[in-house]
Parts: structure tokens; sequence; C-alpha cells
């Protein structure tokens, strides 16, 4: 059993080094590590970190991601539930292929769409806005939230819907106040995962803003080729880019593990 | 469970369906409608027909990173899905350990890709860099700026670090669904514990090990941020993937024909890998 523990635990400890290394560098100054190695902050310092929050290009790269992330989840995972449930519940022409169809989706490379995307949404005049990557990261996250939704749909027994109707429930009341409650978890699973894909997607988040709309992990990798390199400030932004990630872990900590697992192939 | 036959159904997948045909459909188009033109600027096309395609078909360019890339997404699964499996087999099953776990493992999943390079970026340079620094005392002659073999083997360790836990917590999941009772049965028969894996753990996990595989094939037949910020495609071309290589032939040279011929050979190639790798398990399951 002792020998067993060990392997977690070697693993866990792979997984921090880089992000130690990370948030020890963001307390550095740009000096300190240019000029050599150091396994801890010499000169403990909080600047780069306040560089950050009193500068608007920086934070206002948070706030601009955060919008259209927060956007883009609503969005996919308000219409995914009734397609979920169509899918869970009834046979309709076409069916297997549509779902098949969407989840096609899933592989297609953000690099062969962002010219395209950069174009259409410049013709439809939402180049640079919030709406405009919130609408393209539902490419890949409406169908991974169907995915998900209908694997956790399926798992409710069909009574439910039928007592519901039997007892006068109309379809949008019954789906409203009955259902969605029944498959919180699922809901739950199926926000976490579509805010991550769109909180860590970077190609296609870049390619549709300019200024207005531009994400942190924009503002990070202009920081890193125009004006040298600013390793200490890079770092501090990066350590806050996880604190978002790891606050939503927290809350579905005990439903990840589900996620994945129950949606079908 | 039994599906009742409602066309009204279509009703319910409309939104999905324009939502998704809008972001899919269009851009599609537009890419199959540069692959057959040529243009020399000023919205002037001309037809071209297949000339791209057989272009892209033929370039050496095009041969050495798909070989590149095929063989990336090799390594990755052959490190990834049997590290992750023996990870969630060892992983507690209660108590206040499996949070722990859970949480901490997930935090690189939840990593912006291009901070995923960035760190590694930092973390593995030669004089400054824990990793670089640390190989490097120890006789290594290591400088992933450099050497190719070097770039490989950080290129690879940055994916397993960012993505073998996708295939734990799926794995883990198997195994906790897999009920107490044919452990017990295991337990009575005398079964070891290589037995037990063997003919309940690995039938059981079955479904999730496709989905692991089908995901972290796509996934990192697609890998695009985190090698374009920690190697930029170099040593000169040794980490320039297919995506890398797209982005420079249509953002960097504006080639908009080949790069649109070279985007459907692509997504083609991940369609029918994809669809090869779900069929085989898939058969294998039925049998």
């Amino acid at each position: 059993m002792r020998k067993r523990s060990l392997i977690p635990i070697i693993y866990i400890v792979f997984l921090m080094l880089p992000i130690y290394w990370l948030v020890a560098m963001s307390f550095k100054t740009t000096n300190e590590i240019l000029g050599g190695f150091s396994l801890f902050p010499q000169d403990f310092t909080l600047e780069n970190y306040a560089k950050i929050f009193t500068d608007s290009t920086w934070y206002s790269g948070y706030i601009n991601s955060l919008i259209y992330v927060v956007t883009n989840t609503i969005l996919s995972v308000a219409v995914a539930l009734p397609a979920a449930y169509a899918f869970s519940r009834y046979r309709f022409l076409g069916d297997k292929h549509l779902f098949f169809w969407l989840l096609t989706n899933r592989m297609a490379p953000a690099a062969v769409f962002a010219l395209p995307f950069l174009q259409l949404y410049s013709a439809v005049g939402l180049f640079d806005t919030h709406i405009a990557v919130a609408l393209a990261h539902t490419l890949f996250n409406v169908p991974l939230a169907v995915w998900i939704l209908e694997g956790f749909m399926s798992g409710v027994p069909k009574e439910l819907d039928e007592t519901a109707y039997v007892d006068g429930y109309s379809f949008p009341r019954f789906f409203v106040r009955i259902f969605i409650p029944t498959i919180a978890a699922g809901i739950g699973v199926a926000c976490f995962f579509c805010f991550m894909f769109s909180w860590v997607e970077m190609l296609l988040a870049k390619t549709l803003t300019s200024v207005d709309a531009k994400p942190i992990v924009a503002t990070m990798t202009r920081t890193a080729s125009t004006s040298g390199y600013e390793l200490g400030l890079l770092a501090a932004a990066g350590t806050l880019t996880i604190i978002p990630g790891a606050f939503v872990i927290y809350f579905v900590r005990n439903y990840i593990a589900k996620g994945f697992a129950l949606g079908r192939v | 469970m039994y599906k009742q036959v409602n066309q009204k159904a279509w009703l319910l997948v409309l939104p999905v369906v324009v939502l998704v045909a809008f972001n899919a459909i269009i851009p599609l188009m537009t890419v199959v409608n540069y692959s057959v033109q040529e243009t020399f600027g000023d919205n002037v096309f001309f037809w071209a027909g297949v000339d791209w395609f057989q272009q892209i078909l033929n370039s050496p360019r095009f041969h050495d990173a798909l070989l590149r890339q095929l063989l990336f997404s090799a390594i990755i699964l052959a490190i990834e899905v049997p590290l992750g499996l023996i990870i969630a087999l060892a992983m507690p099953r209660k108590g206040i350990g499996v949070s722990i776990c859970l949480i901490l493992m997930a935090l690189p999943l939840l990593i912006p890709w291009n901070v995923v390079g960035a760190m590694w970026n930092i973390f593995a340079l030669p004089e400054i860099g824990l990793l670089g620094k640390g190989l490097n005392n120890l006789g290594f002659d290591y400088n992933y700026t450099r050497q190719p073999v070097t770039a490989w083997f950080t290129t690879v360790l940055m994916d397993v670090w960012h993505w073998t836990s996708l295939v734990v917590l799926l794995c883990y999941a198997g195994l906790v669904s897999i009920p107490d009772d044919y452990y017990r049965a295991a337990k009575i028969d005398g079964a070891s514990a290589w037995a037990v894996f063997r003919y309940i753990q690995l039938p059981k996990l079955k479904r999730v090990l496709t989905i692991a595989v089908l995901l972290r094939f796509m996934d990192s037949f697609m890998i695009y941020t985190e090698v374009k910020v920690l190697t930029g495609g170099g040593p000169g071309n040794a980490t320039t993937f297919l995506s890398i290589d797209l982005d420079k032939m249509a953002l960097g040279q504006f080639d908009l024909g080949p790069a649109a011929a070279m985007s459907l050979i692509y997504f083609l190639i991940i369609l029918l890998l994809s669809w090869l790798f779900y069929t085989l398990m898939m058969r294998n399951e039925a049998q």
C-alpha cells in the first residue's frame, strides 16, 4: 500500500515543479532572473504584480477574457440543453448523423479556421468584440456541452418525464422546473468544461481581437515579443491566469471525473 | 433506452445547428473556395482546380511536417495512456486524498495554452531555468533552443505534463464506477492483482480508454499554441508540426491557396484517423 501511494505523489510533485518555477519567478526582479540561477527569490518583490494591477492594458486583458469566457459558457450550455434533451429522448430524421457531425467540429484544428473566422467576423461587423470570441468558441464548446449533457440526461429515467406530463405540466414548465434541477450536476460539469476550453484557447481569441476585447493571453504574447524579455512580468501575468481555473476546479471537484466518462462516443 | 420517433425534436436541436453551422460551414466553404483558386491580390481570383492539392501532396515540406506530427502523436499516446492508467490505478479511492489528488492533477488542464508554453520556456532555459540548469548540472548537455533532440524531449515532456491528467481523470472515473461485488468475487476466487486488472478492470475501462485515446490523439494532432510559444517550431524546423507549418504558410507568407488546400487535407487526415481508431476499438469490444 505504501509503495502504491508513492506514484500519485511523485506525479503531483512533477506537476507542481514548473508551476513553482513560474510563481517563484513572478516574485523576482528582472535583474535577478537574468543575472543567474536562484532557487528562491533573493530580492522578494511585488513590483510585477503591482504593474499588472495598475496598468489598464494589463488588467483589462483579464476582464476581457472573463467576459467572453462567461458569455460563451452561458451561450453554449443554454443552446446545448434542449438539443441534448432531444438526442437523449427522441429519434428523429438524421439524428445519428447530426450527432456525429457536431462531434467532428471538435476535431477541426483552430489553425485551419483562424483566417476564415477573421474574414467572417469582420464581414458581419463583430471584429474586436467580446461576442465574436464567445461565438467563435461555441464551435468546439457546443458539441462538447451536448455530448456531456446527453450522457447525464440518458441516466435520468423516462418515467420522470411521463409522470410530469400526466400531472399536467407543459414541456417548457417541466423542463425548467423539474428536469433542469434533476441534472444540475451535469450542467455544472458542462459549464466547467466550457469554461475550461474557452479560457485556455488562444489562437482564435487573439485573431479575432485587436484593442477593445484583447484577451490576457494576447497581451502576454505581445509583451514577450515587443518589449524584450520582461520575464518577471510575464511570470506574474501567467500566475494570475491560473487562479480562475483553480477557483472553478474547487467547486466541481467531485464531478470533474464524471464529466467525460458519462458522455457516449 | 427505447426512444420515441418524434420529428418535432428537430426544433430543439435547431439553435445548436444554426450556431455551429454559422461557425463551421461558412468558414469551411471559405477554405474550399481559396483552395481551388489563385490570386495576385486586389481580390482578383482565377480558377486553379486541384493544382494546390497536387502541390501540397507532392511537397517535401508537407511530408516532413506530417511525419513529425505522426511521430509526435504516436509518442504522446504511447506515454500518456499507460502512464495515466497506472496513476489512476494507484490513486486513493476514498478520503481527503481523493479531493487533493483531483484538484492538483486537474490544475495543468486549466492553464491557458500559451502560459503552458511560456512556463515551460522559462522552466527549461539552460542558464536560468530549473529543468535546464538541473539537467546541465547533472552532466547532460541540454539546450532546447539549439539541439533538435532536446527540443523534442522538452516538447514531449511538456505535453505529458499538460495532458496526462486528462487520461488519469477519465480512467479514475471508469475505475470508481466498477461495483464492489466484482472485487469481492475476485477475492473469493483468490485472483491475483494482475488477474483483477486483466479480467475485471481493463475490460470495464475500455470505453473511457477509447475516449482518452481519441481525445489525446485529436488534441496532440492539432497542437499549436504550446509548441509555438515554447520552440516556435525550431530549432530549424525540428518541431514544426502541421498546425505550425500551416500558420507559417497562411499568416506568415499569405499563400492562401496552398494553405487552404493543406487545411482541408489536414482536417481529412484527422477525421480519417479518428474514425479508424474508433472503429478498431469498438470492433474489439463487440467481439
